[in-house]
């Protein structure tokens, strides 16, 4: 489905990214992990079209994407759930909610996907008309994921939900991202917490100062001697 | 009574104020920059009211909407032309640029149309109503300004909170980024504002030019300069704010010119600004954050 060839990205006179390749398959979860600084949200950035690549392809489904603008990649169905939420605190949860869905063409079914992601996250109903600014580090998180649903994504790129989570809201964090793959969205996964991420992964990449290192299957590397030593405290 | 009747007169020239306002806050707001070409908006707009009135004849309804149409186009083009390659610029470099493009306009104005000014055609001259006996006289010139002017705060209103539209050029104010993740196109919203902007200056520009007739390349310099002041002292960003500075330096500066002296007038006005900032640095209604629209 998405595939990322050669990729390089550049901040001025800095490679941030030196060239990477890795591929998300139809209806996968593919963790991207890396410690700070390697070049996460960078990669997602790149695929979303905030950033310009300096080389290297990204396609979707066969189709060069990297050179659109990032609102026709929306269109296309590469949403992105970035980094620190990036919610629209003045808005409301409804209106975050309908931002979302911005992109989509199929304006009548909006309001019944609003129902369907609030069965999935039940608190943001019950806040619906408040500014979104006062919700708690986790609702906020729950509603940039909703936002991000409201697209209908073929693939969501999500950066970091977990940061800066209670351990119990990393596991339903977790669980909610695991419920969206199998109603058949496809997931790319960046995550410092590397062992959850590679818990519910299919495939990983892990990413070091802008270069892949390393690649298998989450479970090949949460046995990886490399990875437990670097990421998952020995 | 007296003061009554200037304090209505203070409401007319704050709507005016009000108008322009709307246009540095939106543009404020949205693109984070300030425009200081917008008063020569308004010139350019007077001068095409002018033309239309005077020389082709039109209408005042149909003058209004040419006016309107040119300096809409006009925004548009300075913002494709002049901004939209500064965006990643500092804001010091496009503040720059914006003060050219405002010598830019005045001396094309110049060349276009000479430095003698133009007396506008009078418009709007429909009589008054008297109130209290005849002791309170309000002319229609009057009550039509300030029913422009809210007639226009209701509707811009109503599109920033109701509409699509509207709810992506809040999201382009708070988080450019993530506008651009929902598939917000920003550049169309910034063009979209600084059309709204512009408009809305050449409806000014009119209203201005039937209180203050006379038609100069230099007519927007004060105008603006006053209607930056308001923006800025409602809270720049803030449409509410544009409104309430706008009116409040209107009458501040009627009530000042009448009762204190017509010299200091503006020394008052700026006074009160610096007076404003000290307590409230973001302005009356602007908010703690730097995102507004
Ligand atoms: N706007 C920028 N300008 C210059 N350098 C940047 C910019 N953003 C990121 N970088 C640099 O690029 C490199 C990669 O940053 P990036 O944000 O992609 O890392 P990350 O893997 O997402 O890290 P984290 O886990 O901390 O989020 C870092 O060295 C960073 O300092
Ligand atoms: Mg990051």
């Amino acid at each position: 489905m998405l595939k990322v060839e050669g990729l390089k990205v550049n901040y001025g006179m800095i490679e941030a990214v030196k060239g990477i390749d890795f591929e998300v398959h139809d209806g996968e979860i593919v963790a991207l992990i890396g410690a700070n600084g390697a070049g996460k949200t960078t990669t997602m950035h790149t695929i979303s079209g905030l950033l310009k690549p300096s080389a290297g392809s990204i396609t979707l489904d066969g189709k060069e994407v990297s050179r659109l603008p990032a609102h026709k990649i929306v269109e296309l169905g590469i949403v992105q759930c970035p980094e620190g939420r990036r919610i629209f605190a003045q808005q409301t949860i409804e209106e975050n909610l309908s931002l979302g869905a911005y992109a989509r063409k199929d304006r009548k079914e909006i309001e019944s996907d609003m129902e369907k992601v609030f069965d999935l996250f039940p608190i943001l109903k019950e806040r619906r008309k408040q500014l979104a600014g006062t919700l708690s580090g986790g609702e906020q998180q729950m509603l940039a994921m909703a936002r991000a649903l409201m697209a209908k994504p073929k693939i969501m790129l999500l950066d970091e939900p977990s940061m800066g989570l209670s351990p119990l809201l990393v596991k339903e964090i977790f669980y909610i991202i695991k419920d969206i793959n199998r109603q058949g969205v496809t997931v790319l996964l960046v995550e410092q917490n590397a062992k959850m991420a590679l818990g519910i992964a299919n495939r990983a990449y892990v990413l070091e100062s802008g270069k892949i290192s390393l690649s298998g299957t989450g479970e090949e590397l949460l046995n990886s001697d490399s990875v437990k030593k670097a990421y998952l405290g020995g | 009574m007296k003061f009554l009747s200037y304090l209505i007169s203070g409401i007319r020239l704050g709507s005016i104020y009000a108008i322009i306002a709307l246009g540095y806050t939106m543009v404020y707001g949205i693109a984070k920059m300030l425009n200081f070409a917008h008063g020569d908006v308004i010139m350019i707009g007077a001068y095409v009211a002018f033309f239309a009135l005077y020389r082709a004849g039109f209408p005042l309804v149909a003058a209004l909407l040419a006016s309107v149409a040119v300096c809409t186009i006009l925004g548009i083009t300075i913002e494709k032309l002049a901004y939209k390659p500064l965006r990643s610029a500092t804001s010091l470099a496009v503040l720059i640029t914006a003060i050219g493009v405002s010598y830019f306009l005045q001396n094309a104005a110049l060349l276009l149309w000479g430095s003698t000014s133009k007396i506008f055609p009078t418009i709007l001259d429909y009589g008054f109503i008297e109130l209290f006996g005849g002791e309170l006289k309000i002319s229609y010139q009057i009550l039509i300004t300030i029913a422009t002017c809210i007639v226009i705060m209701v509707c811009l209103t109503l599109f920033v909170n109701k509409t699509r539209m509207g709810k992506a050029m809040r999201a382009c104010s708070e988080d450019k980024d993530a506008a651009r993740l929902m598939g917000i196109n920003v550049n169309s919203v910034i063009s979209l504002t600084f059309a709204i902007g512009s408009g809305l200056a050449a409806v000014a520009s009119v209203l201005l030019c039937a209180t203050y007739p006379t038609v100069t390349p230099t007519l927007g310099s004060m105008p603006g300069i006053k209607a930056f002041t308001a923006a800025v002292l409602g809270g720049i960003g803030s449409i509410p704010g544009a409104f309430l500075g706008g009116l409040l330096l209107g009458i501040i500066e009627v009530i000042a010119k009448v009762y204190i002296s017509s010299e200091l007038t503006d020394a008052i006005v700026f006074s009160v600004l610096v007076l404003v900032l000290l307590f409230k640095p973001t302005g009356l209604l602007g908010r703690k954050t730097s995102e507004k629209v």
